[in-house]
């Protein structure tokens, strides 16, 4: 690294400053936001001194929203797991189906197969809306609609082609003869895949991974209009806290704790894992 | 026949459409014998990677046949073809180390461990590359790749050894060495070998047969011995040989006693019938244009010889190249003592009968090598 000077390194740690406080500012509001009730949040001039409580986190995970007029049943938890289980399984079925096709679009070029590649690309700039009508349609015939199988099959239109897109790039930057060089010592196809492939793009796998999780994760429409209560994601889930007498701000914000926590802890590992696939091999030596 | 282990056949390759694509690769045919180390030699682009990667399956070929030790391979996948190749860009697997690259590529044939560790030592002793044997490809000089690469590819028991310009990266000294040792390796197992180079003394040092590629059409295919001495066309004369042969554009005039060959500025190079054969002449007088080719180490001064004034005069401290305007072109003479010619001078020039190569004007495939007919 370049030597700096005493200035340089004032004015660098000021701008650091100034840009970790922009980004982070709005995460630690609705962190404190989230131990207090909702008069302290809604008092007039905003304070950051208040007594914590954990009312709002009680009130999520035993279900009873307390309201000024009275208690309201509410299914967060549920809508929790239901993120979980949605995203998880989304992304493992894209992980599943996308990983291979991607290599077999990074390996063999045939006629088309720039066609086919970019209409599943093409998924993704189809507004979400217009695909749902018929596609709500289509469930209710084939008894769809309010599944789970249902809502992670439409998921896929999310997960598939970014994993596709992203892991693709990075089985085209493997030198293909690392490939051959392993095959030609006596190797099949598939263990190729599997033992050169597969461990070189890992840290491209993850990073798409963890990108699909977060876009499945936050998806809102597809769950909104196919799925009933009982199979709503957080996102929709979250619908529910507006209600008749007004808006519960302190349960709203441990509500977004909780479900961003999954995620951001997801994040935080990947990147461990990004970092160390990454330099694999130039630290080792 | 069963000393043939690499049969090719009228084998095509084009990247793209056949017919339409690149036509990398044109009508090869070529059969190597069994034990016998194989260089192909020829200019950058000219399609000798395209042909052993044919031969290792990782191209398909467009057309031909393809067989190896009489089996016709051309549509096997590569781990049916029991082939090994050295890459021209090394392609080491990043997460192992330069042992385990090497090992790996024995990991199929099922030696037992002890054996396995014997062969790298053995190998890595070969190339010099004992003391990286335990660091990571990203970590060691492109030298150090390209012969851990070589290692990974010569410590197989494969029945061909394709060898894509395996010492490229390393300096002359090394590669002097490692020249001799790997012969010995591949002489002493019994190996057969295709070795694709652009450095002639490696080729004539390695090979017992030298294939010229150019264009992707086969030149010639013959000992080194021979591609020296008899050109098949003005190609390979001119591509084989350092420092290159003189060429030069001539007429050819014959009377019942004389032969004579016109080059530009005037010069008459006048010889006697009697220095080519019957046929020789037959064939010469057929011409109208040929090209006279000689090689610089076969160039005579003499004082009775043709004119030509020295253009540069360099003692290289074991020989000395002279050149010199001649027939509106230069030519190129090699002699081993020092001269004390001055730039500007006048020289006699001697060609001799026996030393002329001559080239058909239009295709030009050769027609004579001194008195004997090509
Ligand atoms: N994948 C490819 N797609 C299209 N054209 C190709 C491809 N690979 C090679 N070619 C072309 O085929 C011809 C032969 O290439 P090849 O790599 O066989 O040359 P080479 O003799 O090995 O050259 P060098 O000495 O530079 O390694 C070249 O004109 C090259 O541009
Ligand atoms: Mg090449």
């Amino acid at each position: 690294m370049e030597a700096m000077s005493p200035l340089e390194r004032v004015l660098r740690g000021i701008a650091l400053t100034l840009v970790v406080v922009f980004f982070m500012f709005p995460i630690v509001w609705i962190l404190l936001m989230s131990f207090q009730t909702n008069e302290t949040i809604l008092r007039i001039p905003p304070s950051v001194v208040f007594t914590p409580t954990l009312d709002n986190y009680a009130a999520l995970i035993t279900g009873k929203l307390q309201t000024a007029a009275g208690t309201l049943d509410i299914a967060f938890m549920r809508n929790l797991g239901n993120s979980v289980f949605l995203s998880v399984v989304s992304v493992a079925v894209a992980l599943l189906l996308g990983v291979p096709a991607a290599y077999a679009f990074a390996r063999h070029k045939f006629k088309g197969s720039e066609d086919i590649a970019f209409t599943l690309l093409s998924f993704r700039f189809a507004p979400p809306l217009l695909v749902l009508l018929p596609l709500t349609q289509y469930f209710q015939w084939l008894g769809l609609s309010n599944t789970y199988f249902g809502l992670i099959w439409v998921y896929q239109l999310i997960c598939l082609p970014l994993i596709l897109w992203i892991v693709r790039g990075y089985f085209e930057d493997i030198s293909a003869d690392v490939e051959y060089a392993y095959r030609i010592a006596g190797h099949s196809w598939f263990a190729t895949f599997r033992k050169i492939a597969l461990p070189l793009a890992g840290p491209g796998i993850a990073a798409a991974g963890l990108l699909a999780f977060i876009f499945a994760w936050n998806n809102f429409v597809f769950a909104l209009v196919l799925a009933s209560a009982d199979k709503q994601p957080v996102t929709v889930g979250a619908l529910a806290f507006v209600t008749a007498s007004g808006i519960q701000y302190g349960q709203i914000a441990a509500a977004i704790v909780l479900s961003i926590t999954p995620t951001l802890a997801l994040a935080l590992y990947a990147q461990r894992y990004l970092v160390e696939g990454l330099s694999l091999g130039a630290v080792k030596g | 026949m069963t000393d043939i282990a690499l049969f090719l056949k009228d084998v095509d390759k084009f990247y793209g459409p056949i017919d339409y694509g690149v036509h990398a690769v044109k009508k090869l045919s070529m059969e190597v014998r069994k034990g016998e180390i194989i260089a192909l030699l020829g200019s950058s682009g000219c399609g000798k990677t395209s042909t052993l990667r044919m031969i290792a399956g990782f191209e398909a070929v467009s057309r031909g046949k393809i067989s190896l030790n009489g089996r016709e391979i051309q549509t096997f996948p590569p781990v049916r073809r029991n082939v090994a190749m050295a890459f021209e860009g090394y392609s080491l697997y990043p997460p192992l180390t330069v042992r385990e690259n090497i090992a790996f590529a024995l990991k199929a044939s099922k030696l037992s461990q002890s054996a396995v560790d014997e062969k790298v030592a053995n190998i890595a002793k070969l190339l010099e590359i004992e003391d990286i044997l335990g660091r990571y490809p990203s970590s060691i000089s492109g030298g150090q790749q390209q012969r851990a690469s070589l290692g990974r590819a010569l410590i197989r028991d494969a029945s061909l050894h394709l060898l894509d310009e395996p010492m490229g990266q390393l300096e002359p000294q090394l590669r002097a060495v490692l020249r001799g040792r790997i012969k010995h390796y591949i002489k002493e197992r019994g190996l057969t070998a295709i070795l694709v180079t652009h450095d002639q003394t490696e080729a004539n040092a390695l090979a017992d047969r030298i294939a010229v590629m150019e264009g992707g059409v086969l030149q010639q295919f013959d000992t080194p011995q021979r591609i020296k001495e008899r050109p098949a066309n003005l190609f390979t004369g001119t591509f084989v040989g350092e420092p290159p042969m003189n060429v030069f554009e001539a007429s050819v005039t014959a009377s019942e006693s004389r032969l004579a060959f016109g080059l530009k500025d005037g010069i008459r190079l006048e010889y006697a019938a009697s220095d080519f054969s019957h046929t020789v002449r037959g064939a010469l007088t057929k011409r109208q244009r040929v090209v006279l080719g000689v090689r610089p180490y076969a160039v005579k001064r003499s004082a009775d010889g043709v004119t030509g004034r020295v253009a540069v005069n360099q003692w290289l401290g074991d020989q000395t190249h002279i050149a010199a305007d001649f027939a509106g072109g230069t030519l190129v003479l090699v002699e081993h003592d020092r001269t004390n010619l001055e730039v500007g001078q006048p020289i006699g020039i001697r060609l001799e009968p026996a030393s002329l190569h001559v080239f058909d004007g239009e295709s030009g495939m050769a027609i004579s090598h001194g008195e004997e007919l090509a």
